[in-house]
């Protein structure tokens, strides 16, 4: 498609970025100071960018939702971080990394980016140590490593099970220092609401609403980078936080960005299983969980029953009468299969009748033979704290019995399209870490979102963005009086209006809820082509009602809890649409999306080379037309591209 | 279960407040108590009134956001615990729950059971880092640190910064919080370097933010989600000395 | 920070504490002289003496007496400061505290101070000259401070004071003798626990020290 130019640099794929690098345009340190950026979101990807591009002398202003930077949704990242250290000296490169993430991304994602995200996993272990982040280590006092799924080799580094929270503490240390030194300046509880797009197509600011007043400001900069993570909160239960959302992308594509592979959503295969109605999110279980933990459910239908009934326990079902399906289907990665093929070997038991739990929708994840062979204290170590939430939760002890668990949504490979400089095709927009759609294809290898944020936002970022504003120092300020801010606050100020006007029966929460039951019976672990029909219709009818009969108390100053709520959803709404026309549209199996009709007579998914091999950038042509595919082809160089099998190494 | 609330309600900063009885019932004892009290909102937002402020986002008890303070206890009753991860089973049927919010000068109360608790950020901006820039920095291993020290540093940083310990604290002292950041890198040597002016910094912010005194009655330790030691504050006190007499 | 007029919290609770030792160093001292009258009046006499003429002691008392007042002074100052951080209280608290003393430092602590003026006045103002009717002599001469104190003893309201005042203080101690360890920053995993039962223990052994004279003294045992 002309449309669509990816930039990335000549030459081999491992000179790339070094080449990029060499020949990009910078600022002189007197003219950084006249340049100001918009960082929205505080996470890992924006955190660092922010705290980078402070050191750097541009001036920075930073905005997160929470009271603090420190609360974003990274911090939740438990198991770890992959590098391409080899410290363990199993045979690690960073070619064998970039490997396995293209790999394990099904062939969908653009190889120039995941290569350059290996090159700097080594550059970014260095940069935490060196903030002080506690990794966990060896005796020796060097650095320990584990091993993760989607891997044959040990190169995820962990601080216990709260790799997320040391990283992004990290990164909020390296922010503050900024904050202090004063060329950041800090923005909290505040909500991006919309983009400011100039008439000469460049984005110039950014409309937010301060959570405390209500009032909605401006704030105006040379380039605007969004990290505001991905939008899993469409299925209302997910692993993400309450506040995650997915409404500063979808205004960006609303202002014209490309929304690329929304249909890409890894559903994590090590939650806790849903217990009830009135249940607001779902916990994650590290995946480490399955280093050491064999997944089983029983063989016989009449065990699940009477496990179901309570009439006997799990711990009393024999060996022979237990059915490790990972480790019989996938004999070389067992239980260490990647997130997608384990979330739907999981629900395929449980939709066959063996799922286990009060509702079915459960399996088992069994410590029993670790503990039996590395004793109760080394499990205690390794996934003590893990364990303890599990009983906070669940109330069961997993040391005596199996852990119950089920897949739920977790991570967005799809996002903003951006090119190799991660700019969206609007210029001065910059997307990164989760919110942008590029380093793992269909779908994402554990351990490597926080690599990627990180990546993006310390050693990636800093850079592109600075070649962006290289020509625009002779810009000057930009005031946030004209037409185009005036206009943009309007049209928030009219949606605002819009919604405390329907003055309608139900909590915003009904419509979350609904949205999310259907995203997650058709848009869900498994699609297919009548069934997203389906959901596309029943996504519809619940945005028609949301607008007729949604109730918003209060009134928009002030803190109005149910009016932000409202504000996300209504974009959910909307969003959840694309993703099933994205997912219809591929006609194919590849990572976390899965067709029904694609698929081998095994139950393995079938990618369609053929036809699919490209990004679907999706571009907004207003409310009443349907959404222009853009396709931005995937041409694998450096890589061969062959079928997934999990099943021999 | 049914229970009786007692619920914390403030308009706005300068809103005196009161508290308001609420029911709820029927509640599921496999609840939190985050969404015991979403119920409780939904309930309030059908009848077209103003749902309970309340402060939560991860509730996976990592992000630190929740801060109630339930029947006497900062994230109630149950040890090493967030309010976002405590259950109802916790809680007898029929029990009456008083929630409150954060009590501290430093922590002002911004609607119902919201504080702003930027005072921690502020503290952190002061000196709470290594002022490492971005780039050039050695490799990993090349300096090996030994691995109780490592799992110190890992113990005291794994502070969410929810605040339980100024809101324990008798004193409203922060002095659990501060010492768990000046301990982390007083424990590895990449914070050695700016060990002393951290400790007089952080302490001075502190003072200077209006915390009360640490008079180690040892309740922050006691009721800290993540059980963080009252060692930090005494290898805090250590380094503090040391930073003044050299 | 240096350059700031006043002390920083942890600075004025390392005074605290300072002090707090040397007056917990001061009270087995004057524990020790004490139970010279559980052996013999000459013992406690001889003693009193020793302390009351030797010069390095007449210059020390000052020293103690700074000691005190810096003590009560910064132990006020602490406290106005740690009631102001929290201008609103709450309506339901629990007790979470676990050193179970540690919420009531204050009043103990005024109390002692309250107990230590009236001490003052039946002991060290009337050896002054400053009240009372001067200390009793021995047939030799001598002053005769196991009367004074004796004397004192015979009234059972003056017991029943003197004995609840020095429960206040085990109290206070309690508390005190470990929180200075905590605050120099003396807290190791390893000998914690022990300098928690030191603390306990020396609370226990002065408050008994001081409380069984007067009882002893009372219903004549001694």
């Amino acid at each position: 498609m002309t449309k669509i130019d990816s930039k990335i640099p000549e030459g081999p794929i491992a000179e790339k970025w070094t080449r990029y690098k060499e020949h990009q345009k910078l600022v002189n340190p007197a003219n950084k100071r006249k340049i100001d950026i918009i960082v929205v979101g505080t996470g890992l990807a924006g955190g660092a960018a922010a705290a980078s591009l402070g050191e750097m002398g541009f001036n920075v202003k930073v905005f997160c939702i929470q009271d603090s930077p420190r609360r974003a949704h990274s911090i939740a990242a438990q198991g770890g971080i992959n590098a391409a250290k080899n410290y363990p000296n199993d045979g690690d490169t960073i070619y064998r990394l970039f490997y396995d993430t293209v790999k394990g991304g099904d062939y969908r994602g653009r190889e120039s980016n995941t290569y350059r995200l290996a090159e700097v996993s080594n550059n970014i272990i260095d940069q935490c140590v060196a903030q002080g982040v506690p990794f966990a280590r060896e005796y020796s006092g060097y650095l320990a490593n584990r091993s993760f799924g989607g891997a044959l080799v040990s190169r995820t580094f962990y601080a216990r099970g709260q790799t997320g929270q040391q990283l992004l503490l990290g990164a909020y240390g390296a922010l503050s220092k900024e904050i202090k030194r004063g060329s950041v300046k800090l923005y909290t509880r505040r909500e991006m609401l919309d983009l400011v797009v100039m008439k000469d197509g460049r984005a110039r600011g950014i409309v937010v609403r301060n959570l405390f007043t209500g009032e909605l400001e401006r704030y105006s900069a040379h380039a605007v980078l969004l990290a505001t993570g991905g939008y899993g909160n469409v299925y209302f239960l997910s692993t993400n936080a309450m506040t995650s959302n997915g409404s500063a992308a979808w205004r960006a594509y609303k202002r014209g960005a490309y929304f690329a592979n929304p249909c890409y959503v890894q559903i994590h295969p090590t939650c806790i299983p849903v217990h009830g109605e009135y249940q607001s999110k779902l916990t994650l279980m590290s995946e480490s969980l399955r280093n050491d933990g064999r997944i089983w459910v029983p063989k016989k239908k009449e065990d699940v029953e009477k496990i179901r009934k309570k009439e006997i326990r799990p711990r009393d079902i024999p060996e022979e009468d237990r059915d490790y399906y990972l480790e019989r289907r996938y004999p070389a990665f067992g239980n260490l299969a990647p997130r997608d093929v384990s979330s739907r070997a999981a629900k395929e038991r449980c939709d066959a009748g063996y799922g286990v739990g009060p509702t079915g929708l459960a399996v088992f994840l069994d410590l029993k033979d670790a503990i039996a062979r590395l004793g109760k204290d080394v499990i205690k170590a390794r996934y003590g704290n893990l364990i303890d939430m599990y009983e906070r939760i669940v109330d069961d002890n997993a040391y005596e019995t199996p852990m119950m668990i089920y897949p739920a949504t977790h991570y967005c490979m799809g996002g903003l399209w951006v090119n190799y400089e991660l700019q969206s095709n609007i210029p001065g927009l910059f997307v990164g870490g989760e919110a942008n759609f590029s380093d793992h294809g269909a779908n994402r290898l554990g351990a490597s979102a926080i690599m990627q944020g990180l990546a993006d936002g310390y050693f990636v970022l800093p850079y592109t963005m600075q070649n962006y504003l290289a020509d625009q120092i002779g810009v000057g300020p930009i005031p946030t009086d004209s037409s185009e801010f005036d206009n943009t606050v309007k049209d928030v100020q009219a949606r605002i209006d819009k919604l405390m006007a329907v003055q309608g029966k139900e909590p915003v929460d009904y419509f979350h809820k609904k949205l999310g039951h259907i995203m997650w019976e058709h848009v869900g672990m498994a699609r297919n082509k009548a069934g997203l029909e389906e959901g596309i219709k029943l996504i519809q009818e619940v945005r028609k009602e949301f607008w007729s009969n949604v109730r918003v108390p209060g009134t928009p100053k002030g803190i109005n809890i149910e009016l932000e709520k409202a504000l996300r959803v209504a974009d959910f709404l909307e969003l959840g649409e694309l993703m099933a026309r994205d997912a219809l549209h591929r006609e194919e199996s590849a990572g976390g999306h899965f067709r029904e009709e694609y698929q081998t007579p095994d139950g393995e998914a079938m990618r369609n080379d053929k036809d699919f091999m490209y990004v679907a950038a999706w571009e907004y042509p207003g409310d009443d037309k349907d959404p222009i595919l853009n396709k931005e082809k995937l041409e694998y160089e450096a890589i061969e591209v062959k079928t997934r099998n999990y099943k021999t190494a | 279960m049914d229970l009786k609330l007692k619920i914390w309600r403030q308009a706005s900063p300068t809103d005196k407040g009161q508290f308001v009885d609420y029911d709820v019932l029927d509640i599921s004892p496999d609840t939190s108590f985050l969404e015991m009290i979403d119920i409780l909102n939904d309930k309030l937002v059908e009848k077209g009134d103003d749902p309970v402020a309340f402060d939560h986002d991860c509730r996976e008890g990592i992000c630190g956001m929740c801060s109630m303070f339930i029947n006497g206890h900062p994230h109630g009753p149950e040890a090493a615990t967030t309010t976002c991860q405590l259950h109802m089973r916790k809680f007898k049927d029929g029990e009456t729950i008083v929630i409150e919010p954060w009590r501290a000068k430093p922590f002002p109360v911004i609607k119902d059971l919201i504080v702003d608790r930027s005072a921690f950020d502020l503290i952190i901006q002061e000196a709470g880092y290594i002022s490492v820039s971005t780039g050039g920095t050695p490799d990993a291993n090349a300096v090996p640190i030994k691995r109780e020290n490592a799992e110190l540093a890992m113990d005291a940083a794994a502070c969410i910064g929810c605040g339980a310990c100024v809101a324990a604290c008798k004193n409203a002292s922060a002095m659990l919080f501060v010492s768990a950041k000046v301990s982390q890198f007083a424990l590895l040597p990449q914070g050695k370097v700016e060990a002393k002016k951290r400790v007089k910094e952080m302490v001075a912010k502190m003072d200077e933010l209006g915390f009360g005194n640490c008079t180690n009655t040892y309740a922050c330790e006691a009721e800290c989600p993540k059980e963080i030691s009252i060692t930090n504050i005494a290898r805090m006190n250590r380094q503090f000395i040391g930073a003044k007499l050299g | 920070m240096s350059n700031k007029p006043y002390y920083s919290s942890v600075t004025k609770k390392i005074i605290m504490s300072l002090m707090g030792l040397f007056l917990v160093t001061f009270l087995v001292v004057h524990l020790t002289l004490n139970s010279f009258l559980l052996f013999s009046n000459n013992l406690f006499n001889a003693g009193a003496h020793f302390m009351g003429t030797n010069a390095f002691i007449q210059v020390f008392q000052w020293v103690l007496f700074a000691g005190f007042a810096i003590h009560i002074f910064y132990g006020i100052v602490l406290q106005i400061q740690n009631w102001m951080s929290r201008p609103k209280g709450y309506k339901k608290r629990a007790s979470m505290e676990q050193s179970a003393f540690s919420r009531y430092m204050i009043y103990t602590g005024l109390l002692i101070f309250i107990f230590l003026i009236i001490h003052l006045g039946n002991f060290f103002f009337v050896k002054m000259g400053w009240a009372g009717n001067g200390i009793p002599l021995t047939s030799n001469g001598e002053e005769n401070m196991a009367q004074l104190v004796r004397s004192l003893f015979q009234h059972g309201g003056y017991v029943t004071f003197y004995v609840i005042m020095f429960l206040l203080m085990g109290f206070h101690l309690d508390h005190a003798f470990q929180s200075a360890f905590q605050t120099l920053g003396l807290n190791h995993k390893t000998y914690w626990g022990f300098i928690k039962g030191l603390s306990r223990v020396y609370a226990i052994v002065v408050t008994l020290g001081f409380v069984i004279i007067p009882l002893f003294v009372y219903f004549k045992i001694v």
